[in-house]
């Protein structure tokens, strides 16, 4: 039987079994909306589009499946760019359609057009303008695959109006074949078993794990290696969650706002195992001086990934879970022939020395202030851990990503790569589509949130019972904290002590306000506002002059760090 | 170091801005570029003639690789090969001088394609050291335009 386009479409993501789509209607794409009611799945309608690309995004990394995005053509599509960056950045599965002008309108400046796929090429994995209803079908089954084979990523379809409109016969292409895209996914056996020798040699090893451990399913075999052969564990941003938080072998995240241990770690490791990550500068320091007296092994799917930043000894071009399991394989059978417990003893005294010596710690306040840290703190104690937390970016995600102890993956939602402000908030509302009965926390700076407050009212449309902590010290604090520490207190445009009510805007959107002035309101405003099964802003005023420590100073090795 | 890179990419809208557009982002150096279909249907091949040293370069043919549009990347300075550009050079030549060039044009088995009063338009087709011999030999003489195809090239049947 022949569907109209928006059909064959719709029925590409049924196949897809697509549950949740965040859209935005628009002329380009009305013929998609017309069908919509017809569909099984629930669409979330956001009030900006770069809402919906991040709740997209919000969505796919907390279940791990693709997230999906619909908006118009010219003004919806390049809303969503900022979005679709982030999500580049990160290597998270989305796939955002985007409506565009008739076919034969294209390139005549019409109206609500742009060119979408040239302004999105550097920042998606690939994209798409479908240019006959004969490839429809397919282009869309290609999307969903490139999105979530190999390196994940953000691949963007163009569907011009005229295409949805017109008939022709459906029919799911079951294969996809590309011959110019295979991700190479096992490993090398020869690399794999270097690998194990280099272990068996090491008296320093230290595994640095990043997204790719996530985003490959390969939490188990991380957490295998590290506890069969006694190795400490430390991970980027990114890698957050990937190994239990609250393990002894755990070291904190490493890197400009990492811990003490972590970095005096990668200091000394005589065996760094790189997995997943990608040696980003905030991770690195100054790269000359990046795990010195180490031998780098680096497992990673892209292969452009290994040795772009540093050079490593030991490249391994492998899925992370096929590469863990096929080093797990190598190891297990000769586990019994050394005692890892006594190999690695003096160096995991050591690292956890550090650990002591230099917790992550904050000064008490000698004010009345209540300190942000003490927040996260109080938002870990009264979670047990297992909320899924979207951060901002800025002081807010840094004091997240210290203080809230992980302990599963997929409950850290953070934009690492571009550090997209505003992207917490519709993020946490994408996470809490996935789980409505979890508690999805968005730690927010007064900054970062009003630049997308607008989506309480899609949280509030849609009963979904985010919580929004700011710690809101009346400025953009990672700004302010470099003026304070490199330019001589120059504090220039990043005082925002004009600022709305919060709690009111709360309120006027349908949402619950609270504000805690006083830390002994703290604890007993959080149980009430997580247990309230409303969307919910508290606004916390924390010590305005509060910084991140430790800080590696951009530029500088990680031993230069700046501690309390 | 200069590079020759062969690909082998999908004959498809957007694969040339894909391409370049990978270069300018990343801050790599195109010197040429050319690009025209091959036997194969669906298919286009380019030859990229960049600067840079072996990392760069090797994250040049890595980037490209990671498109989903390059079927191939092969670097010819690994490989023996054969590289061939045409140039057309409109170049100054007053009757005292015109013997003398047309003896150089004769030297290089160039080709006279256009001749006015003053002027005389060459075609030649070399190496990137023959053009660039060439163009340095015309210079003193004046050279009002060029105009250059970009390298071509391909791996030699016989890898020695």
């Amino acid at each position: 039987m022949e569907l109209t386009g928006a059909q064959i479409f719709l029925e590409c993501l049924k196949k897809e079994g697509v549950d949740v789509v965040f859209g935005f209607p628009g002329g380009a794409v009305i013929d998609i909306y017309d069908e919509l009611p017809n569909y099984p799945f629930k669409h979330i309608l956001v009030r900006h589009e770069q809402g919906a690309i991040h709740a997209a995004d919000g969505y796919a990394r907390a279940t791990g499946d693709v997230g999906v995005c619909l908006v118009t053509s010219g003004p919806g599509a390049t809303n969503t760019v900022t979005g679709i960056a982030t999500a580049y950045m990160d290597s998270i599965p989305v796939v955002i359609f985007t409506g565009q002008v008739p076919t034969p309108l294209i390139g005549n400046d019409a109206f609500q057009e742009v060119d979408i796929v040239g302004i999105t090429r550097p920042c998606t994995k690939h994209n798409y303008l479908v240019k006959d209803i004969k490839d429809l079908a397919y282009t869309v089954r290609q999307a969903f695959y490139l999105a979530r084979t190999g390196r994940p990523g953000p691949v963007l379809v163009d569907l011009p109006k005229d295409i949805m409109q017109q008939k022709f016969e459906f029919e799911w292409p079951e294969d996809v074949s590309l011959r110019s895209y295979s991700p190479n996914l096992t490993p090398h056996a020869r690399q794999i078993k270097k690998v194990a020798k280099l272990i068996e040699g090491a008296e320093r090893p230290l595994i640095y794990a990043g997204g790719g451990v996530i985003s490959s399913g390969a939490e188990d075999e991380l957490t295998w290696l590290a506890k069969s052969l006694n190795i400490p564990v430390t991970a980027t941003l990114m890698g957050l969650g990937a190994f239990p938080g609250d393990d002894p072998l755990w070291l904190g995240m490493l890197g400009m706002h990492g811990t003490y241990a972590a970095n005096m770690a990668i200091n000394n490791a005589d065996l760094v195992l790189a997995i997943g990550a990608r040696f980003d500068d905030r991770v690195t320091g100054k790269v000359s001086t990046f795990a010195p007296k180490a031998t780098l092994v680096h497992i990673d799917i892209d292969p452009t990934s290994i040795q772009k930043n540093v050079a490593v000894h030991v490249p391994l071009v492998a899925d992370c879970k096929s590469a863990l399991s096929a080093l797990k394989s190598e190891m297990e059978p000769n586990l019994d022939s050394i005692d890892w417990e006594v190999a690695h003893a003096v160096w995991v005294r050591q690292v956890q020395e550090w650990s002591e010596t230099h917790p992550l710690r904050y000064k008490k306040s000698d004010t009345d202030y209540i300190k942000p840290q003490r927040v996260v703190e109080k938002v870990y104690e009264i979670s047990k851990g297992e909320a899924i937390v979207a951060t901002e970016v800025g002081q807010n995600q840094m004091w997240a990503a210290q203080f809230y102890k992980f302990k599963r993956s997929k409950s850290f939602l953070s934009s690492g790569g571009l550090g997209t402000m505003g992207f917490g908030f519709p993020a946490a509302i994408g996470a809490q589509m996935a789980f409505p009965d979890k508690l999805v926390v968005n730690i927010a700076g007064d900054g970062s949130i009003q630049m997308n407050i607008q989506e309480m009212m899609t949280a509030v449309c849609n009963n979904l019972p985010v919580k929004i902590v700011i710690l809101n010290n009346g400025y953009l604090g990672m700004v302010r904290q470099w003026q304070e520490l490199f330019y001589n207190c120059n504090y220039s445009e990043t005082c925002m002590d004009a600022q709305p009510d919060f709690v009111k805007l709360a309120e006027a959107y349908g949402a619950a306000g609270y504000r805690v002035t006083e830390e002994k309101d703290l604890e007993p405003i959080l149980k009430e506002a997580f247990s309230n099964g409303k969307p919910t802003i508290i606004d916390v005023r924390v010590d305005p002059e509060e910084n991140v420590y430790p800080m590696v100073p951009a530029g500088a090795s990680l031993t230069e760090m700046l501690l309390v | 170091m200069r590079h020759t890179l062969s690909v082998t990419v999908e004959n498809e809208p957007g694969v040339l801005s894909r391409v370049a557009g990978l270069f300018s982002g990343r801050g790599f150096n195109i010197e040429s570029l050319n690009v025209a279909p091959t036997l194969e249907e669906g298919v286009s091949h380019m030859t990229i003639i960049t600067n840079g040293d072996e990392h760069i370069v090797e994250q040049i043919v890595k980037q490209l690789r990671k498109l989903v549009t390059v079927i191939k990347v092969v670097d010819l300075i690994e490989h023996s090969s054969v590289e061939r550009e045409m140039v057309l050079i409109k170049v100054n030549a007053e009757d005292a001088k015109r013997a003398e060039i047309l003896r150089i044009v004769d030297i290089f088995r160039c080709k006279v394609v256009d001749v006015s009063v003053d002027e005389l338009s060459i075609e030649v087709t070399g190496d990137h050291g023959k053009i660039e011999a060439l163009i340095n030999l015309l210079g003193r003489f004046g050279i009002k335009e060029v105009a250059r195809t970009g390298t071509v090239a391909m791996k030699r049947a016989l890898q020695v």
